[in-house]
């Protein structure tokens, strides 16, 4: 077992963690999925507004890669196909049903069954976009052999939901989802989970992975970190992703045969009256759930965490692969002389302000961009919270420049967007480094691939 | 605040595009955006970012700058009093001085940030806050006696050829300040070097018997190494010099900032100081291997020196704490910044001692090693690839 200690990294020290209390949800009325979640692909719509659906009913497929479906999540009627510029498809909602019905998939063991019918089966009852590959971190390509599959047990990402609270008791679920993962790969099935935290029994008895332990700080619990250090990816190399709760729901399917997406979320962040963990079904409406415990009307809601996550309305609809809801205070105001405070209430990765004399205390942040776009000026500041052997401004200059060499020599393969999120935070010259790190990654795949 | 917040919101919209004041927009934004921290959100990516952003991280610098300016200004009073037979009390020499060298900061500053202005504005961006820093820097490494013009033209020669002609903030390859001063330093030789422009009043009327306006480099230059001040003076920084560079004790406080904060490379200071006592030990271990005749004398003694003198004379310190450490022309890379340091102490001491025109090596090291910067990130970089590239063959 290998056990990695990531020293380069930071904790952004947030108000609101969840308390760890589960509460069940009555069921929303409304359910959407957002092909917006998938990047790269382009939906084809193959239902109409007031059509009957089940939950696992195809809703649309990629038209590049028609095999992959995209289900629903429950079963109801087609509402609404909302769409905005350029007739862009936003969202598929559904009016959910009163009692819900599932499509059947059909419960055959997985071990009997061969990785052709496994893949089959994963995408045509829409859990197969739980499965991302790198690199590139978009949906995985179901024609390639992948070099081995991750499962990243931990979060580290600002009050990031506690996973070993989330996949409580379901052991069964979660190792039968590992043996359909198994089944995928000719190498193996890593799970890494948190030296610094008494690994939960569903991971630690968890049969047929290769367990890794990684400590420190964010982001030393993205899964690109985790293949980073065990196993980097060369040119014409990939490895699968899965996160552990779409692990249990991959597991629910070759169990009952059905599409189950309920998934545990934390609600968190500094405007939540009570942050705990609810339970619900994937791509949920979130508005009662909002009204209930978001009372500022100056929130900003983000379906995920507060570095990757994407910003909803208030009456908006849970993200196909978060386990976080998170509300931060707008920024949308002036600040005089700003710049010059002694800071006693600003948190920054540097040093330059008076809070960082008081050690672990707790954050409210808001959305201000807390000054102006520049130039790169300092150095060294990303190399301080990436954790892999790249230079991350170089990489960026290449992506920047479009030089598809120099990118590929300098690792793009090796990173996500996510991986970057932390630079973007600690940026000085406010630029968006987790977009110009996803331009790179589409120039580079449209160019080699 | 408020008032003056609506104030600005009401005359907004005349220097925006159409306005009246259309031409002045990007100056309008520099005011605006200094009094005012904009109200812009984060509208993709990461949803909160960094307390810190430009103007922070460059007022941290000026404020490390402080205590040199402070006593840089002490030192030119007490100096011009000691140099006239007088005693003057604290605050006399510290008005004497600010009288001095206000001036020239305010020369400099409004020189340089009228220039970054006008090509802000032609290229339609906001106006970038490294000049705060630069125009804080060229006062305090020029002589307290250079005539006002010189400061102004020197500037605008960094300003624009060292610049805006690289494309502006971040982009340059020297650092802007040591240009203005290497302007200076070739271009009016007779301002800049010498016993007679470090303290005011010399050039014009001889001094009192027994004082002496030569610095510590002047002094080992020209064979007179039992005239230099003792370390003790040295390190506190009562003898002559550029204005911000002799005491060690201000500069120490202004490095100590930079390093608490995170903001000034420690990488870069230490690998330089180190260059710099290796040099200063190599002269010393090289000294015997001359023969002790008198033509060879001088440059014995000079070689003889302590290792720590070097540290302690001239611009050494303040060029490795706040002029090497500059991001944009050092290395980028972590390796690159010690191999960039380390020659940076490393050519100082050799071009101080071996160059007799140059009395200040400090300089012109850290303008070649700005040259180079490149370079070296190249290879270290490089170094990565080929790592990445032989992971390749392995698997393969």
């Amino acid at each position: 077992m290998a056990r990695i200690n990531i020293r380069k990294g930071f904790d952004i020290r947030l108000k609101g963690k969840a308390e760890k209390i589960l509460l069940k949800l009555d069921p929303s009325a409304e359910y959407a999925l957002k092909p917006s979640d998938f990047h790269g692909i382009t939906p084809k719509l193959m239902v109409k507004e007031g059509d009957k659906v089940k939950a696992g009913t195809c809703l649309f497929s990629d038209k590049n890669q028609t095999d992959i479906a995209f289900t629903s999540p429950v079963s109801g009627t087609v509402e609404q196909i909302k769409r905005g510029d350029k007739r862009l498809i936003e969202s598929i909602v559904i009016k959910a049903d009163a009692t819900q019905t599932y499509e059947s998939f059909g419960t055959e063991d997985a071990q009997k069954l061969s990785r052709e019918d496994i893949i089959k089966k994963l995408m045509v009852s829409g859990c197969w976009p739980y499965i991302k590959q790198r690199p590139f971190d978009i949906i995985a390509n179901p024609a390639a052999k992948p070099k081995a599959i991750f499962i990243s047990a931990f979060d580290t990402a600002p009050l990031a939901p506690d996973i070993d609270f989330i996949v409580n008791g379901m052991e069964l679920e979660f190792q039968t989802g590992i043996n359909v993962l198994a089944k995928l790969t000719e190498g193996s099935v890593h799970l890494n989970v948190n030296i610094n935290y008494p690994t939960s029994h569903i991971f630690a008895k968890a049969k047929g992975v290769e367990l890794s332990e990684f400590s420190g700080p964010h982001p030393a619990g993205n899964v690109g970190v985790h293949i980073h250090h065990l196993m980097p990816i060369n040119k014409g190399e990939e490895i699968w992703t899965v996160g552990p709760q779409d692990v249990i729901i991959i597991g629910k399917l070759f169990l009952k045969g059905i599409y189950d997406s309920t998934r545990v979320i934390a609600l968190t962040g500094s405007e939540v009256n009570k942050p705990r963990y609810f339970k619900l079904i994937s791509g949920a409406n979130l508005s009662k759930l909002i009204e209930a415990n978001i009372t500022s009307k100056n929130a900003r809601i983000i379906s995920g965490n507060v570095l990757t996550g994407s910003k909803i309305d208030r009456n908006g609809f849970l993200g196909f692969y978060d386990s976080q809801v998170t509300a931060i205070p707008e920024g949308k105001h002036f600040e005089f002389l700003g710049w010059a405070d002694l800071g006693f209430n600003k948190f920054s990765f540097t040093r330059s302000f008076f809070s960082s004399l008081i050690p672990g205390r707790e954050f409210t942040l808001d959305t201000n961009l807390n000054g102006g776009n520049r130039a790169y000026v300092m150095t060294g500041q990303f190399e301080k919270v990436l954790p892999m052997d790249i230079y991350p401004l170089q990489l960026i200059k290449s992506i920047l420049a479009q030089d598809i060499e120099q990118m590929e020599k300098l690792g793009i393969y090796e990173v996500a967007p996510e991986d970057f999120a932390l630079c973007e935070y600690i940026d000085t010259s406010k630029t968006e480094i987790q977009a110009i790190i996803r331009e790179g990654l589409d120039l580079v795949k449209k160019e080699m691939c | 605040m408020k008032s003056l917040r609506n104030y600005i919101d009401k005359i907004k919209p005349q220097f925006k595009k159409g306005g009246k004041f259309e031409k002045l927009h990007s100056t309008f934004d520099a005011f605006e955006t200094f009094l005012f921290v904009p109200d812009k959100v984060t509208y993709k990516g990461a949803h909160i970012r960094d307390a810190i952003d430009m103007k922070r991280t460059m007022s941290v610098v000026v404020f490390a700058l402080l205590p040199a300016l402070l006593f840089g200004m002490f030192n030119a009073g007490y100096l011009y009093h000691l140099s006239i037979g007088e005693t003057a009390s604290l605050w006399k020499n510290l008005l004497y001085g600010a009288t001095e060298i206000m001036p020239i900061v305010a020369v400099s500053y409004i020189t340089g940030l009228a220039i970054e202005f006008i090509f802000a504005q032609y290229r339609g961006h906001e106006v970038n806050e490294g000049f705060l820093v630069s125009g804080m820097l060229i006062p305090l490494i020029l002589p307290v006696s250079i005539p006002l013009w010189m400061v102004a033209v020197s500037t605008a020669f960094a300003v624009v050829l060292g610049k805006e002609a690289f494309g502006g903030t971040g982009m340059n390859i020297f650092n802007p300040a040591l240009l203005a001063r290497a302007f200076v330093f070739f271009a009016y030789p007779a301002s800049m070097s010498g016993d007679k422009v470090w303290v005011n009043g010399l050039l014009e009327k001889a001094p009192i018997d027994g004082f002496s306006g030569a610095t510590p480099l002047g002094l080992a230059m020209t064979g007179q190494i039992n005239n230099i001040p003792d370390m003790h003076t040295l390190f506190f920084g009562f003898f002559p010099g550029s204005i911000g560079e002799t005491s060690k004790l201000a500069i120490l406080i202004g490095a100590v900032i930079l390093i608490i904060t995170g903001i000034g490379s420690l990488r870069i200071m230490l690998s330089a100081l180190a260059g710099g006592l290796a040099m200063g030990f190599i002269f010393n271990l090289l000294a015997p291997a001359f023969a002790p005749i008198p033509e060879n004398q001088i440059l014995i003694n000079y070689f003889s020196i302590s290792p720590i003198m070097h540290l302690l004379m001239g611009g050494f310190l303040f060029g490795i704490v706040f002029m090497a450490t500059d991001p944009v022309s050092a290395s980028q890379t972590n390796t690159g910044k010690i191999i960039y340091g380390f020659l940076v102490g490393i050519f100082s001491v050799m071009i101080r001692v071996f160059n007799p025109a140059y009395p200040e090596g400090v300089m012109l090291a850290i303008l070649l090693m700005n040259t180079f910067a490149p370079l070296i990130d190249h290879y270290v970089v490089q170094a990565n690839i080929s790592k990445r590239l032989k992971r390749i063959n392995i698997t393969k």
